[in-house]
């Protein structure tokens, strides 16, 4: 099903007697898939208003990511919340819609500076699992009038609904940037010194430890206008950061794509986890699990952890998820082939208390159970 | 500003209802006597008051839950409250209702610099939490201009924001994570000190939720290291349309300052003749200030100035010292105790788009000259976040119905402009009738449908937000029980 408008799109829902896999660009695949029909948003795209004074973009959910990216670009703006291309990591094909991304609530390395794709969304249109249009927010930066749905459709997967339209906060790319790398620096020291560095004053906008061929490279970034930058380099350089080798420019923008995109851990058969916890218990997290021998990328300071593991019994998940729940934080599994999609939730277990708040939030949102059923509860039950 | 009627069947309880919070709870902490619940009658919305039923003041979350249990058992509405200083009637009692004050739990439990995190109980006042860390060089960043007295968990009910919001976000955007206790007595724990909740979004809906979803005893609250310095800049223009499109043309520069104040010759009048901050006489001011080193603050102000510059400033003041810093600070920041040095005033709180500025300010003008009351404005010109003050008289009969008409009328342009009611204050019961205007009918059941799930008997600060039409049948709850 394709519909080309909100409208149509609510006839469908109202309509359907199954469930329904909800796709933007189609380039995380459904967790699994129930034969259900597949239901595309790429119909509502298109910018529907953009004023770049004021910092705001609203497009329909559909629009590819690339397209509002080049919308942007033409006045000197982004999304600075840099959201990732998913497509080298998860092996998958399409063009990543700005509607999957809300909905996913995918953040970028940018995510410790100016936070998530969730703290960007102003306001959203959806489609709930009745069939009913809802608006929430607006346009505007500040806005307390009445609940906020807006974060609560941001990372909900369309188990609430289906996004139809989004109004973004945009900002203006800064005038500079530079990286800081470090190589073949040990796990603990590497991160130990991210965090460090996130403690100054010096508004750094990146902050990784990846494994590169043989070795690692530990990266800071930080951007603005070009003098602030100078000077906030030569401080690190002066002190956290002695030794630290300086990149500029585009170059400095490809190591960070890199990142954002994981393609250290692209085009492997491995599971890949991701990973959120308390940046300072990072890498005791990864020491933990060395049974799995693991590969992992630490970006956010060590707050996001993407795991590699193999893809073999149940890809590390009773041990993944124990090791997150005594640590803080949540393991969701992002890649694995269908075998183990059958086996292993998507989503870390919650609280039974917490669960079950979320169940009657779907259950309210999407009382026949349509939207991507069974993807974010902890068990498969459909609701009655 | 209608509210509704206490239930006999409820006040008939009171006796088993304060016997029984008083089992649980120490002796000062359940206030009932007449006398005494005064002090809980209404917030910083002072038209408004009406004493509780009775106060309870519990010091830990489990005093909390044993309180909610127990209300929650007798259908009881329960009313939290954190430091009261909500302009929204946020913490505005019914007198069938049980205030539950946070002020007693203010303790810090945790700080943690290597992770840049605070966990505070919420009882804990804003500027306190700051004042934890500042010693190892952090703060928390959102900052309303209530923040000596107003408390976190104010701040989470009603997502309060604060002129540096432009560039460090609302209270939405700083918070990690809390401890909560639902209406039925059940602590929940959402987020951590990690940078994303996990499963659905609750943290993202419970902020802002103004009190009606559960109760919030702890937070996990984001710190930031603090900029090496800070400089304001002055500017005076000749009229609000060029103060607008200077705004618009400092932010499609890319600069982002920290903050860009806004006030319109009726308040530059009023704060000059209060505070005597050496304003320059002129229709528009703002001010603007960044942070940074000084190579970086004068590496944004260049900018800056050379954009003002080009619209003509009649003013242009670069702070050279400290001293001139809160000097220039020194009106916007006296500017609401110079209004009510010279009348009563509503202080109003919707946003627009920036864009939207210079033509909201004309019609603005244009209303208060037909209503025949003068409207003085202050606002964050960077994120379109207004504060009309409309001046009245209290003690003229009449006087206080037209200014809550005529804000009703500029809410109702803000909205139509594209922007919405309220920005930081909350809706509370001041905008609750409002919500029409900005929601359809189904927009606020979605709504309404969240509180379902958390409070499905509508006992938690049910008398607010929504329409009291539109939540009539679901706040009935012991009529539905029957």
């Amino acid at each position: 099903m394709g519909p080309a408008s909100e409208t149509e799109l609510a006839e469908m829902i109202r309509g359907a007697s199954g469930p329904l896999d909800l796709r933007g660009g189609g380039t995380r695949v459904p967790w699994r898939p129930r034969g259900g029909a597949v239901l595309s948003t790429g119909g509502l795209s298109g910018v529907r208003l953009y004023e770049p004074g004021a910092m705001t973009l609203v497009v329909g959910a559909g629009t590819p990511v690339a397209e509002v990216e080049a919308v942007l670009a033409e006045k000197g703006q982004r999304l600075a919340f840099e959201p990732m291309d998913a497509r080298g990591l998860m092996r998958t094909e399409g063009a990543p819609t700005i509607g999957g991304v809300m909905a996913a609530n995918v953040s970028g390395p940018r995510r410790v500076q100016v936070g998530a794709a969730r703290d960007f969304l102003l306001g959203v249109r959806f489609v709930d699992g009745t069939g009913q249009v809802v608006k929430n927010g607006g346009r505007v930066m500040k806005n307390v009038t009445g609940y906020d749905l807006v974060k609560l459709m941001a990372g909900s997967f369309g188990t609430l609904g289906v996004l139809t339209e989004v109004a973004l906060k945009v900002m203006a790319v800064p005038q500079a940037e530079t990286t800081l790398v470090a190589r073949g620096l040990e796990t603990g020291a590497a991160l130990a010194a991210l965090r460090a560095a996130l403690g100054t004053p010096f508004d750094v906008s990146g902050a990784c430890h990846i494994p590169l061929g043989e070795g690692t490279e530990t990266r800071l970034r930080l951007e603005g206008m070009a003098g602030s930058v100078a000077y906030r380099a030569g401080r690190l350089r002066e002190s956290l950061c002695a030794g630290w080798e300086m990149v500029g420019g585009a170059e400095s923008a490809a190591l960070w794509r890199e990142v954002r995109d994981v393609t250290a851990l692209a085009g492997t058969g491995e599971a890949v986890w991701k990973i959120s916890t308390v940046p300072g218990r990072a890498a005791e997290l990864v020491a933990g699990l060395a049974d799995l021998a693991p590969r992992a990328v630490f970006d956010w300071g060590g707050g996001l952890i993407w795991l590699a593991v193999a893809a073999e019994v149940d890809a590390g998940a009773a041990a993944i998820r124990s090791a997150v729940a005594r640590l803080g934080g949540h393991a969701t599994l992002v890649r694995a082939p269908d075998t183990l999609r059958a086996r292993v939730p998507m989503f870390q277990p919650q609280a039974a208390a917490v669960a079950r708040i979320a169940a009657g939030l779907r259950a309210r949102f999407d009382p026949r159970g349509l939207l991507n059923p069974g993807l974010m509860a902890a068990s498969d039950e459909v609701p009655a | 500003m209608d509210m509704p009627a206490p239930d006999p069947r409820v006040l008939a309880r009171k006796a088993d209802l304060v016997a029984r919070l008083r089992k649980v709870l120490p002796r000062d902490a359940v206030i009932d006597d007449p006398a005494e619940t005064r002090a809980y009658e209404c917030d910083a919305l002072t038209a408004y008051r009406c004493p509780p039923l009775c106060a309870v003041l519990p010091a830990s979350t489990a005093e909390v839950a044993a309180v909610l249990r127990i209300c929650h058992a007798l259908d009881v509405p329960v009313v939290p409250r954190g430091s009261g200083t909500s302009l929204a009637g946020g913490a505005l009692p019914t007198g069938d209702s049980v205030i539950l004050g946070v002020a007693r739990m203010n303790a810090v439990l945790e700080t943690d610099y290597d992770n840049r995190f605070i966990r505070v109980q919420t009882g804990r006042t804003n500027l306190s939490v700051t004042g934890a860390v500042e010693a190892n060089g952090f703060f928390y960043a959102p900052d309303p201009s209530s923040q000596l007295a107003c408390a976190i968990a104010g701040n989470i009910a009603m997502n309060s924001g604060g002129a540096h919001c432009l560039k460090y976000g609302v209270t939405t955007n700083n918070l990690m994570g809390v401890t909560m206790v639902t209406m039925d007595g059940e602590v929940v724990e959402i987020g951590g000190p990690w940078m994303d909740a996990g499963g659905l979004d609750l943290l993202g809906v419970i902020c802002g939720s103004e009190g009606q979803l559960g109760v919030v005893t702890e937070a996990v609250l984001r710190i930031l290291p603090k900029p090496e310095g800070a400089r304001p800049v002055l500017m005076g223009f000749a009229s609000n349309e060029v103060a607008g499109a200077c705004v618009r043309d400092i932010i499609e520069a890319g600069v982002l300052p920290v903050a860009i104040e806004f006030m319109d010759r009726p308040c530059i009048r009023a704060t000059e003749a209060f505070a005597g901050a050496g304003y320059p006489d002129c229709e528009a001011l703002l001010i603007v200030e960044v942070e940074g080193s000084e190579t970086e603050i004068a590496e944004q102000l260049e900018v800056i100035l050379e954009i003002a510059r080009r619209h003509d400033p009649v003013e242009l003041r670069e702070s050279g010292s400290p001293e001139e810093s809160a000097r220039i600070w020194l009106g916007r920041k006296s500017a609401f105790g110079a209004m009510g040095q010279i009348n009563d005033y509503m202080c109003l709180d919707g946003t627009i788009p920036v864009s939207a500025l210079p033509e909201v300010l004309r019609r603005i003008g244009e209303m208060s000259r037909e209503v025949g009351l003068e409207v003085a404005n202050v606002f964050h010109a960077g994120d379109g976040n207004m504060h009309p003050l409309i001046l009245f008289d209290a003690n003229k009969p009449g006087d206080l119905e037209r200014c809550e008409a005529f804000g009703a009328e500029i809410l109702k342009l803000c909205v139509e402009v594209g922007g919405c009611l309220t920005g930081e204050h909350g809706v509370g019961i001041e905008k609750r009738d409002l919500m029409n205007v900005q929601y359809a009918p189904e927009d606020l059941e979605a709504q309404m449908a969240v509180k379902d799930v958390f409070d499905p008997k509508w006992l938690l600060n049910p008398a607010k937000v929504f329409p009291l039409g539109a939540s009539a049948g679901r706040r009935d709850v012991l009529s539905a029980a029957e």
